[in-house]
């Protein structure tokens, strides 16, 4: 019943990150072995672990959770003389709101993220690897630990990985449905068995991680990234993107375009071709009205925004983020107030509630934009909500708290009109109040 | 009857906790379990994931009620989980919501009067580009339309096996 999402590659014989061809639904290992599989993981153990690091810190390869930490960088971060053993984790949580681009790998192509792992863990010297994987993926979870053991069976993981003296063990991990478990010191607190509350920092996890051991933690799609480094060698990958940001990227389009779904492009592809080439542009050839450019957390843009390069520094430049690359478009006709209820009641629901600013600030956020949206608002409204959030920011133990705070500062500023008049009318003004903006569920979607 | 682990489930006990060099660490996986083997995680489930585990009780406790997919209540037949963030409600969630609620006949965090369906509304699925979506059990539906809602509750109620 599930129907993959729109898949396509956009540059066919550069990136090779999506390769599901069409028709395909799931990438098999023999599908893997004959597309050149395994052939990065041969070529890091002839190359060694080292050498295998300085590849990923040249390729210029940027974190894909969401913050686009250097890899390389974070690598490089482990203790040298620690006695302990290291540990690698991938963070698989994929719950950034808009996100749903290594759903892709977790239940359609396992095993360039898993070749990844290897390759990854061969350059940072763990000996076991764990795969944190959200909860509501229950299928995804069974089939990624066959994949498992069938690369067991197959020699790629165990004692001796390809007849080497390296050995991994990889084990899935089930999430249990909390946001903030994506957040990576709140990640290890679950995967230890813990409540998913983001720990204090420093110590960074690469020093104190798991079970108190150096941790690399490291996102689904960057895994896949390793790999082709490894396969392709750090000036072919950089070449695929920006010199400083290098590769291919994953990009989701949501939203009211004409063609939703995940496209593979060199990383800094304009915003206005991902949505008017790859997306087919708006339903109906409507205005847009805003664009959260990166997953929900990140600052909503407009169309003055569309010639923005989609990469880490140039959207910063334009005063938001790159996030996870999931551009969520929206038209004119939709009412900004009610689209932020949804988030702001998100993060409201998210919150750890460790911190008091993130605690209160978020659910008094949902509560004022909410009565906005009812009609309930009162004059200054606008200037509450923008100084709840800028109490919270920078304010709290993880970045969940500045998560919440500047879709609102955003949406204030943007819309600000928009939410005096419904403080003015006393309700919603778009056309049919709360039943605005739908019926268009059953366009775009598949091809 | 105090809960006990079935044959399959205890193997899979015993293969989590290879996985893990602290028992504590699989306690989220095997509270799956339980779930899955019992239902829910009533007070006695959780009583006997400790003594399996030779956790405290307060361990499983705190655990089991931070995170939201470990049901502490029992849960309808299917469990229908409908999205209501960003890219669903831009593709008409609360049209969906509306509609659910109106054929089951009970709100998001009810159940209906014969165990059959339970309504929840829920956070980002990761089915974006498939909006409107919705979770029953394990299987995602996507690409939501009222149509489809209608066929998806009449399959699973007959499967069921009656007209509820
Ligand atoms: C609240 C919150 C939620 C997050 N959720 C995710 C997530 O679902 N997946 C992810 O890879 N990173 C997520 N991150 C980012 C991680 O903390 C971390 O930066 C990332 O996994 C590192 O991987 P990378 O360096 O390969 O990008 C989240 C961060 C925060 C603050
Ligand atoms: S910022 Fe929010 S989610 Fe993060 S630790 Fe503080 S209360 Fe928890
Ligand atoms: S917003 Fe509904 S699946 Fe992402």
């Amino acid at each position: 019943m599930s129907l993959p999402p729109t898949v396509a590659n956009a540059a066919p014989g550069r990136g090779h990150l999506l390769r599901l061809a069409p028709g395909e639904s799931v990438v098999t290992l023999d599908r893997h072995l004959a597309l050149g599989g395994f052939s990065a993981v041969r070529k890091a153990l002839v190359m060694g672990p080292q050498a295998v690091a300085d590849e990923v810190r040249r390729a210029n390869l940027r974190g894909r959770g969401g913050a686009g930490f250097p890899a390389g960088v974070k690598w490089g971060f482990l203790p040298k003389d620690s006695p302990k053993p290291r540990y690698l984790v991938i963070n698989a949580d994929e719950g950034e709101p808009g996100t749903f681009k290594d759903r892709y790998f977790l239940e359609r192509d396992p095993f360039p993220m898993l070749e990844g792992m290897i390759v990854s863990a061969y350059a940072i010297g763990a000996k076991t690897a764990y795969l944190y994987v959200r909860g509501e993926f229950v299928k995804p979870i069974a089939m990624l630990e066959r994949a498992v053991e069938q690369l067991h069976r197959g020699g790629y993981l165990g004692k001796s990985v390809l007849g080497s003296s390296f050995g991994l063990d990889i084990h899935v991990h089930p999430g249990a449905g909390a946001y903030v478990c994506g957040e990576e010191s709140a990640l290890l607190e679950s995967l230890e068995g813990k409540p998913g509350r983001p720990r204090n920092k420093p110590p960074f996890p690469a020093v104190v991680g798991l079970f108190g051991c150096p941790t690399i933690i490291n996102n689904v799609e960057t895994m896949a990234c390793v790999r082709l480094i490894a396969d392709v060698g750090a000036e072919r990958f950089v070449a695929m993107g920006l010199p400083k940001d290098g590769g291919p990227k994953i990009y989701g389009l949501s939203g009211h375009v004409k063609r939703p779904g995940l496209y593979e492009a060199p990383m800094g592809t304009p915003l206005r071709k991902l949505v008017y080439d790859f997306g087919g542009g708006t339903i109906d050839d409507r205005p847009i009205k805003g664009i959260i450019p990166g997953g929900s957390s990140t600052p909503v843009l407009g169309s003055e925004h569309l010639d923005v390069a989609m990469d880490f520094d140039s959207v910063k430049a334009a005063g938001s983020m790159l996030g996870t690359g999931a551009v969520t478009v929206f038209t004119e006709g939709t009412c900004a107030v009610r689209l932020l209820t949804r988030l702001a009641a998100f993060y409201a629901h998210e919150s750890c509630g460790q911190c008091t600013p993130c605690r209160d600030g978020t659910g008094w956020m949902e509560r004022v934009v909410s009565a906005i949206e009812e009609g309930r608002g009162r004059p200054g409204d606008c200037d509450l909500l923008l100084s709840i959030a800028n109490q919270i920011m920078g304010n709290t133990i993880c970045a969940l708290g500045d998560a919440a705070a500047m879709p609102v500062i955003a949406f204030v500023e943007r819309y600000r009109a928009e939410f005096e008049e419904h403080v003015a009318r006393g309700g919603c003004p778009f056309e049919g109040g709360h039943g605005h903006g739908h019926g268009h569920g059953h366009e775009g979607g598949n091809p | 009857m105090a809960p006990a682990f079935s044959t399959e489930g205890e193997a899979r006990l015993k293969k989590l906790l290879g996985r893990y060099p602290d028992r504590r660490a699989a306690l989220i996986p095997v509270l799956h379990l339980a779930s899955r083997e019992f239902g829910f995680l009533s007070r006695e489930v959780m009583e006997y994931v400790a003594g399996r585990l030779g956790l405290p009780e307060a361990y499983v406790l705190t655990t089991a009620t931070f995170y939201t997919m470990l049901p502490k209540r029992p849960l309808g037949r299917f469990h229908v989980q409908v999205c209501v963030n960003v890219a669903c409600h831009l593709r008409g969630a609360d049209g969906i919501v509306e509609h659910l609620e109106r054929r089951l006949g009970i709100g998001p965090g009810e159940m209906t009067e014969d165990r059959t369906f339970s309504l929840e509304g829920v956070q980002c699925l990761a089915a974006c580009g498939t909006a409107p979506a919705m979770q029953v059990n394990d299987d995602y539906y996507e690409d939501l339309t009222l149509a489809k809602v209608d066929e998806i509750l009449d399959a699973l109620r007959s499967s069921a096996g009656g007209a509820a």
